[in-house]
């Protein structure tokens, strides 16, 4: 499957070296600096559960109450697990809700024996959660030896979406019983800009479900017992994204979750997220995933949706190269990595397909042991569902036809109404033609000088880019909008006021147990 | 002629489609009650030409026919939108031209509101059903307040901003929180500000009934299901004179 492109392996690692320039600067911000997600995702990781009769989750008003004492700089640990046992309290959610009472203060700890000892009480209630987080993963391993992996790549990934977990549950497992090997709850519109997770098993969203733990936990449920029913095991993903980003990320980890959307700039860039916020979280988040086991995907198609997909495929290039980079810093395998992209050249174009074929192809060149996540059409879907099936069809086969490892199965009603169950249907349907019919058909398939001229001439656009990312440093591209249209810079957007930077003190014993 | 009726390969034979999904699993059954469906529908004779379960207790019917209605083209009555819906680059090309400077809009939710998903998909570039919202448009400065914006601090940002609008997003409705939080808000900006200086105002949410403007002091009121670009055409209507 490899090396069909003629890619010049000087130019690949110079592509490479030019994202590591271009990251460097963004780790060492993330490095010297924490968010209140951060220390909330330690506290959950801690012990810390449940929330206050408002729905405000007792970690948001702990290190809200932290922070008010004594700031955020320290980080949260030592003056939570010294004030427990200054005032005697052994359960941390108690010290949270007296802490919110008001009858609790925080210090930071005057003797040398005292930071030591709030130290390691510290480090054995995080590692304790880590714990949990490793045992979800041996479970995983299990299942999947148990029920074994889908049949055939790319593994079938398909959406529900009803805004009641209860309703999602059912159509989840009539999902995976039809073929579809990963399940993707897509979260209320607006969560990601809620700087709380909310508690509890929701019936309610907007154009979709609230990502909550006890959500998390009653769908992996619901899907375990499905996957024994198929014989595969079914996989589940969700969003760490948005401003909780490190929570859900930790939340994923102890609810076995299998797969997480988790980009580098999308929050900054299409939810005007703070730069500086993301990042931070986004480095959290990573480590929480690569220690989970978990598969991260990435939200390249999203650039492809705002600006012309021949034009700005080499910002895909950039934006996988980037990906790539802040993830393996994380400590991310490549088989974790769902670098994405997607189908979305407007049909009309002449030779849109072996366009396609060609950007799809490279992505597989370039990152050859990434299960790459590839993305239906959205942008030229019309209201014409059968010119969408067609699409769709070829979608699959471009799919196909360049060795993707994940497949999002486009639906032909797509920006007419939220899938019906006769849509799945049909979606899938299509899929399975393609896959039987010419799931193979890469073996036989060899390009020739149109698509290769394309795809090299891509790489090429992205090294331009990418070189005047690192004279420009990273956070100033992203302030002038290199990326899609949007200006963003790194003193602007939602959430600022949540970062602090490190000081000397600072601790953290998650981020020491994960680095 | 203004009797007309579907055409399928014959002038007037009035044959249609029809596609639907009944919760009953597929045998003989099922298909009588498609055939029943569509001929209640008023498609008679009609064809089942394909059937086929899915899951469990869910059957899909394809049903050709012929349909007994027929249709006026004359007693066709069409709503007209008050301004024609523009494309992001006729919007951006008509404030260009009548404004010469970008178009300031501050939006936000206000009261104790914490819903944004109205706001944001209106605002955020993200946008909402396939339309990228208003910060796509390179003509439009946005500045989105978010959620639990006092009155007080939209009016002052409003000022700050110099803004041509004002669009405020309401999502709760218990006991009247958005009438009575839009009352306020527009009587603030009547109040701190000239008549020639007032921004448009503009509110949005599921529960508002459009008819009720004036009433509310405000100068545009949308409901549900409504997209960016709609907001975006009402803009260039009523700050640049339309795009013409």
């Amino acid at each position: 499957m490899h090396g069909k492109l003629d890619l010049d392996a000087t130019v690949v690692a110079r592509a490479r070296e030019l994202a590591a320039r271009a990251g460097q600067p963004v780790v060492d911000l993330a490095r010297s600096h924490t968010t209140v997600s951060v220390e909330r995702a330690v506290l959950r990781l801690a012990g810390v559960q449940g929330a206050d009769p408002d729905g405000i989750p007792w970690v948001n008003r702990l290190v809200d109450a932290v922070r008010s004492d004594v700031g955020l700089g320290h980080g949260v640990a030592v003056p939570v697990f010294h004030a427990m046992a200054a005032s005697g309290v052994e359960d941390v959610t108690v010290l949270a809700q007296k802490a919110a009472a008001g009858s609790v203060r925080f210090a930071l700890p005057e003797k040398k024996a005292e930071l030591t000892a709030a130290r390691r009480r510290a480090r054995r209630a995080a590692t304790a959660g880590l714990k949990m987080i490793d045992r979800r993963r041996s479970e995983r391993d299990r299942l999947i030896k148990r029920y074994g992996d889908p049949k055939q790549r790319p593994w079938i990934y398909l959406i529900v979406a009803t805004g009641d977990i209860y309703e999602d549950i059912p159509q989840a497992q009539a999902a995976a019983r039809a073929g579809a090997d990963v399940i993707a709850v897509i979260r209320s519109t607006g969560q990601s800009l809620l700087d709380y997770v909310p508690e509890g098993a929701t019936r309610e969203g907007f154009a979709g479900t609230y990502a909550t733990q006890e959500n998390f936990r009653l769908m992996r449920a619901a899907l375990d017992e499905t996957s024994k029913e198929v014989g595969r095991y079914v996989r589940l993903t969700n969003y760490a994204s948005g401003l909780c980003m490190p929570e859900m990320a930790t939340m994923a980890g102890l609810e076995r979750l299998d797969m997480m959307l988790n980009d580098s700039m999308y929050g900054i860039l299409f939810r005007d997220i703070n730069p500086i916020r993301t990042f931070v979280d986004q480095r959290f988040s990573r480590q929480i995933h690569a220690r989970a086991g978990i598969i991260i995907n990435t939200g390249e198609d999203n650039y492809l949706t705002t600006a012309d997909a021949v034009d700005a495929a080499h910002t895909v290039t950039v934006s996988q190269l980037l990906n790539e980079y802040f993830a393996h810093e994380a400590g991310l395998a490549d088989w974790q990595l769902g670098l994405g992209h997607a189908f979305e050249i407007n049909p009309e174009v002449p030779e849109s397909f072996r366009l396609e074929l060609a950007h799809a192809l490279l992505a597989r060149e370039l990152f050859p042991d990434a299960p790459l996540k590839w993305m239906p059409p959205t942008k030229h879907m019309t209201g014409d569902v059968f010119r969408g099936n067609l699409l769709d069809g070829f979608f699959n086969l471009a799919g196909a036809l360049t060795g993707q490892g994940i497949l999002l199965v486009g639906m032909m009603t797509e920006a007419v109404v939220t899938p019906w169950l006769s849509d799945r249907d049909i979606a899938l349907q299509n899929v399975r033609y393609v896959l039987n019919g010419a799931g193979n058909l890469h073996e036989d398939f060899v390009p020739g000088e149109f698509i290769r001229g394309r795809a090299n001439q891509v790489l090429s656009e992205a090294i331009d880019l990418m070189e005047r990312i690192v004279d420009d440093g990273l956070l100033n591209a992203i302030a002038d909008g290199t990326f899609g249209i949007m200006k963003r810079p790194a003193d602007r957007g939602k959430g600022l006021d949540g970062v602090a930077k490190q000081d000397a003190d600072y601790y953290n014993p998650v981020t020491e147990g994960l680095e | 002629m203004s009797i007309v009726r579907p055409y399928g390969d014959t002038t007037g034979d009035g044959m249609v489609q029809l596609s639907f999904t009944l919760p009953i699993p597929h045998d003989k059954r099922a298909e009588g009650a498609a055939i029943q469906l569509a001929n209640k529908m008023g498609m008679d004779p009609a064809m089942l030409v394909h059937a086929k379960q899915m899951g469990d207790g869910y059957t899909f019917f394809v049903v050709y026919g012929k349909v007994t209605h027929l249709v006026d083209t004359d007693k066709v009555q069409v709503v007209e939108r008050d301004f024609p819906l523009l494309s992001a680059k006729e919007v951006n090309a008509a404030i260009k031209r009548r404004l010469r400077r970008r178009l300031n809009v501050v939006g936000a939710c206000i009261g104790t509101d914490a819903h944004t998903v109205g706001i944001d998909a209106i605002l955020n570039l993200k946008g909402i059903a396939g339309e990228k919202g208003l910060e796509y448009y390179s003509e439009l400065s946005v500045t989105n307040m978010g959620a639990q914006v006092s009155v007080p601090e939209l009016v002052e940002t409003a000022r700050e901003r110099k803004a041509d609008a004002v669009l405020v997003s309401q999502v709760v409705t218990q006991r009247d929180a958005h009438l009575q939080n839009t009352l306020a808000m527009s009587a603030a900006f009547r109040e701190a500000l000239p008549a020639g200086k007032r921004p448009l105002l503009i509110v949005g949410g599921p529960r508002f009934d459009e008819l009720m403007a004036s009433e509310l002091g405000v100068d545009r009121i949308f409901s549900r299901g409504t997209t960016p670009r709609e907001v975006a055409s009402y803009l260039v209507h009523a700050l640049a004179g339309g795009a013409q």
